[in-house]
């Protein structure tokens, strides 16, 4: 079996050919042009990942939102979970970017963090 | 509430009635079921004063025109309204079209039109360059000129309110009753007592006259359709250029507006709808193939907007500006379409004449006809500049980057007599909004701003008033 | 009158690139006018990432990006003004610029980098049929309101335009609770990046109707409804396709056009088809000591390439500065069929290094060659799996080349299948 699969770790946007043994198992990729098209497209037919960029809210801050993003890859399935849990979450200005705004989001292991500064009012 | 002369609709007509009648001695109501004024006729036409030798000798239409016109730069001056008398053309493309503007020509002098000419093919492109090589001759018309009709209809009811004139918005008048002495006009939540109506509602005018049991107004609403251009075509058109006219009116005009941008239309359409003022591609595509053939250089490029606009056609032919045949004390001034905006200062007095005559009343002294000139900064010399920002910073920051709008501007808009309560408000009162980008960048500051100055969060901030909103609530 | 080396207008990345470059070069007095509330230019809204891997060799936001730049400015002590507006520049590089707290400003600058960036075209460009209802925007506007003041701009909403800000933005949406219909695309292709078709509408199974458009909007006060319709080969719609979609918000993501008021204002040449400045290889434009990068001078697809040119639009403008131009012997560039347009759009044969020329394609094509002539003559020939019209391709001069090269002579690019 093969899977046809538009590599999105770049703007290069390579098509990968990924093919499959009856059980899933990866036999061979070929399309990329880097090594991290190669681990994406493994990834994808296993399990898939995406990184999520959103907003947390922000009380006192200058703006009512602060933009984070997760600090590493999430499962895919889990998406919207994680939007539930950061939408839950709520950071006091000033915020820095860099701070740790949800810990360990939906057990997934992997922290929110700001993406920008967000000085109190 | 009592009053003794109420306005229904704050149109440029009813506005500038409300202006006139704030002269005299009199409580007087303006109200407007809008969130704002000028939002129906009077914010999407063709922005044009005629010199008047269009309408029949001996019609309202006629005598209005020529009289509004020439009172039209005196009352811009004194409003601080932009006019510029451009003047106006009638191209002939035919031998026989140069018969008809032959006999506009006479038919001007019948209704004392000052300064026609007939101009041919040579004379004709020296004064109008881009006119097409088809074109045949014209009818050069100085006394015509351009005009903002909302900022117009903005400054009447700043003037008028400034003067007394109480200024009701979002006020839909659902009833009116006679008892014998007074009217009550309610708007089924509150209501106003007055001893004279004046039904100045557009396109609706035949809803509000049969509310007293009036049936003889008939009109219809018709839709033209417009195009607006960038300004860096504005001087395609040194003139306001018409074709000849037809029965539906005076057919796809090419004109330099106030503003510097270049506005063609528009179609004309009877339609049943009186909210549907949505374009039609089908219209706009026509439009500016008939454009065309005028300024033969035109594209859609360059369009920066389009919008529709609805006019009150009556099956008169010609305005009505009377008493109701029901009731002496209510006063219709029905069916005004091209050329209302040219004769509004004219039936402004005329009905303030009519109505100082029922009520006895006299001209009061303190009466100031005068609205301040609005800052304008994009057309302020660097000295000016430096002086109305030392003496106000906020006129130091640009809000709109397309128009040079400054944050200063939007506050005297909203903070204005009858200030603006919306974007599209804000937007016509300064211009912010109204350039290449649309409001794309400054939308969402004008929004902030009206949000804080009211008091209000801003999901609670509309376009245009009613359910017009423009976020909806917080992300989280 | 205030008097700078360099001034900047703009403080996005092409601004900071720009001065930063300059002031590595040996220029110490510049100013950077920016006329939002913060350093970092619309980056400050493009939260998502994918910003900084050709640059930084890692995947950033766009706050996080800007926020690298943003540092070494203050590192660099390099001055700016924020909420400040230029209005003007005068024949004789006078910036005449206005804020709240100095008022209006005058800067004899001897060189001027322009990097205003761009703005979305707004629906009346499009021309669009309909009401004029509350719910109309463009992508960017909504991406702000989302972003940064955390409001929702619509809850059903139809983005017209398969641009990369309408791909994020479908996403952006999706993620907030909000449905997005679908992305109607005019042409038969997407200007967007194909890792943004994947991850932002295949991901949250939002279709793409390609040569598709908006042909009325519905509603009153807010939009109800809009009829979407497929196109011809023309773009004109198909009469019977015609389908009402019930949404609250239709967004626009069709094209970005370079602000130029400016530039246009004090004379300088315009490309027809960039919408930007005609510059050389050190983007100086015609009016001397006038340099203009970044999404001004031609709309990007990626920030590391603004970054990249702006750095050599500050080299530029120090050379200037500092005295380091002899007089240029121009050749021209010239895109041909496919190529769209190329910049820089001349380049001076005396130059000292190499020289990049980057293109953009009007066209999807696959296992291409770019082929480039110089007077009709094969100079480069270079195998590409994919070239799209939403991807900036480049091709190398070398400066041998260029040493081999005649005054006004022309170098033609071309895509040949």
């Amino acid at each position: 079996m093969t899977k046809n699969i538009t590599c999105v770790t770049c703007p290069m946007g390579c098509a990968i050919t990924v093919e499959l043994s009856d059980s899933g198992e990866v036999l061979s990729v070929k399309g990329n042009t880097c090594k991290r098209g190669e681990v994406y497209a493994v990834n994808e037919c296993t399990h898939p990942q995406r990184s999520l960029a959103t907003t947390v809210k922000v009380e006192g801050g200058i703006h009512n939102v602060v933009p984070c993003k997760s600090a590493g890859a999430l499962p895919k399935e889990k998406i919207f979970d994680c939007m539930e849990e950061i939408n839950k979450a709520c950071a006091k200005a000033p915020v820095a970017l860099g701070d740790v705004l949800v810990e360990n989001v939906c057990n997934t292991g992997i922290n929110i963090v700001a993406t920008n500064h967000c000085p109190a009012r | 509430m009592n009053y003794d002369a109420t306005v229904v609709g704050a149109g440029v007509i009813g506005s500038l009635i409300a202006r006139e009648l704030s002269r005299c001695n009199i409580k007087v109501a303006l109200l407007e079921r809008c969130n704002d004024m000028a939002m129906g006729t009077s914010k999407a036409n063709s922005a044009i004063v005629h010199a008047g030798f269009d309408a029949k000798p001996g019609t309202l239409k006629a005598k209005f025109n020529v009289e509004g016109t020439a009172l039209m730069p005196e009352l811009c001056k004194t409003l601080s309204v932009p006019f510029k008398p451009v003047g106006s053309l009638v191209v002939a493309f035919s031998d026989e079209e140069m018969e008809t503007v032959k006999e506009l020509l006479e038919r001007g002098v019948k209704n004392g039109v000052p300064g026609l000419e007939i101009y041919d093919r040579e004379k004709l492109r020296e004064v109008e360059p881009s006119i097409s090589e088809e074109a045949k001759g014209a009818l050069w018309a100085p006394t015509a000129g351009i005009v903002c009709p909302y900022e117009l209809t903005i400054a009447a009811v700043e003037n008028a309110v400034v003067n007394g004139v109480e200024f009701k918005r979002n006020f839909e008048v659902k009833s009116i009753d006679f008892d014998g002495n007074e009217f009550t006009v309610s708007d089924g939540k509150e209501s106003f007592n007055t001893k004279v109506v004046i039904n100045a509602a557009g396109v609706y005018c035949d809803e509000i006259a049969a509310m007293i049991g009036d049936s003889s107004i008939h009109t219809v609403p018709r839709k033209g359709e417009y195009m607006l251009c960038d300004k860096t075509i504005g001087g395609l058109a040194k003139h306001t250029i018409f074709q000849c006219p037809s029965k539906m009116g005076k057919g796809v005009l090419v004109t330099p507006t106030v503003d510097g941008n270049l506005l063609i239309g528009p179609s004309a359409l009877d339609i049943e709808d009186k909210e549907d003022t949505a374009t039609t591609a089908v219209a706009l595509e026509s439009i500016l193939e008939t454009a065309k053939k005028s300024v033969p250089v035109l594209t859609t490029r360059e369009v920066i907007t389009s919008f529709a606009g609805l006019r009150a056609h009556c099956d008169r032919d010609d305005f009505i500006i009377e008493e109701s045949e029901k009731n002496a004390n209510f006063i219709n001034v029905a069916g005004i379409e091209s050329p209302g905006l040219s004769s509004a200062p004219a039936i402004a007095v005329y009905v303030k004449n009519m109505v100082a005559g029922k009520l006895g009343a006299t001209e009061k002294a303190d009466f100031n006809p005068v609205r301040k000139d609005p800052v304008r900064f994009r057309h302020m010399s660097n000295e000016e500049r430096k002086a109305i920002i030392a003496k106000n910073p906020a006129y130091g920051r640009i809000i709109c980057r397309c128009e040079t709008i400054t944050e200063g501007e939007i506050l005297d808009a909203i903070r204005a007599p009858a200030g603006a309560r919306d974007v599209d408000g804000v937007k016509r009162r300064t211009r912010a909004g109204m350039g290449r980008c649309q409001g794309g960048f400054c939308g969402s500051k004008v929004v902030e701003l009206l949000a804080k100055e009211l008091g209000v969060e801003i999901n609670e901030i509309t376009k245009f008033g009613g359910d017009s909103k423009i976020l909806y609530e917080r992300t989280k | 009158m205030l008097n700078y080396d360099i001034v900047v207008i703009g403080g996005g990345p092409a601004g900071m690139a720009a001065a930063l470059k300059a002031k590595e070069c040996g220029v110490d007095s510049i100013l950077i006018l920016e006329r939002a509330e913060s350093l970092g230019g619309i980056l400050e809204q493009c939260i998502h990432t994918g910003f900084g891997l050709q640059y930084f060799g890692e995947e950033l936001s766009g706050p996080e990006y800007a926020d690298r730049f943003i540092k070494q400015v203050l590192d660099e002590k390099i001055e700016y003004k924020l909420d400040t507006m230029a209005l003007e520049i005068t024949q004789d590089n006078v910036v005449y610029a206005v804020n709240k707290t100095d008022g209006l400003l005058e800067i004899q600058a001897k060189a001027v980098i322009l990097a205003m960036g761009c703005r979305e075209r707004p629906r009346g460009a499009l021309n669009i049929a309909g009401t004029r209802a509350s719910g109309v925007m463009s992508a960017g506007t909504a991406q702000k309101y989302v972003n940064i003041d955390g409001y929702m701009p619509g809850k059903k909403v139809v983005i017209l335009g398969s641009g990369d800000i309408g791909l994020i933005m479908a996403r952006r949406m999706t993620l907030e609770g909000a449905k997005v219909e679908c992305v109607c695309e005019l042409m038969p292709y997407s200007s967007g990046l194909t890792r943004n078709i994947v991850q932002c509408l295949d991901d949250f199974g939002i279709p793409l109707y390609l040569s598709h458009t908006v042909v009325d909007i519905h509603g009153k006060d807010r939009v109800t409804g809009v009829t979407i319709a497929a196109v011809d080969e023309n773009r004109k719609p198909i009469p019977g396709s015609e389908q009402y979609i019930e949404c609250d918000t239709l967004m626009l993501s069709v094209g970005l056009i370079p602000e130029n008021e400016l530039t246009r204002n004090v004379g300088i040449s315009i490309d027809r088809v960039t919408s930007g400045a005609i510059v050389d290889e050190y983007r100086e434009t015609d009016h001397k000591g006038v340099f203009a990068c970044g999404n001004v001078l031609h709309v990007h697809d990626l920030v590391d390439f603004v970054t990249k040119e702006s750095q050599i639009a500050g080299e530029g403008a120090a050379r200037y500065v500092l005295g380091k131009k002899s007089d240029p012997e121009y050749i021209t560039t010239k895109g041909v069929d496919a190529v769209r347009y190329i910049v820089p759009q001349k380049v001076n044969i005396k130059n000292e290094g190499d020289v990049q020329l980057f293109f953009r394609v009007g066209s999807t094509f696959k296992n291409a060659t770019v082929k480039v002539r110089y007077n009709g003559e094969e100079i480069i020939s270079r195998k590409r799996p994919r070239l799209a019209p939403g991807e900036m391709e480049n091709v190398v001069l070398k400066n041998d080349m260029l040493k081999s090269f005649a005054k006004d002579g022309v170098i033609e690019i071309t895509v040949e299948v």
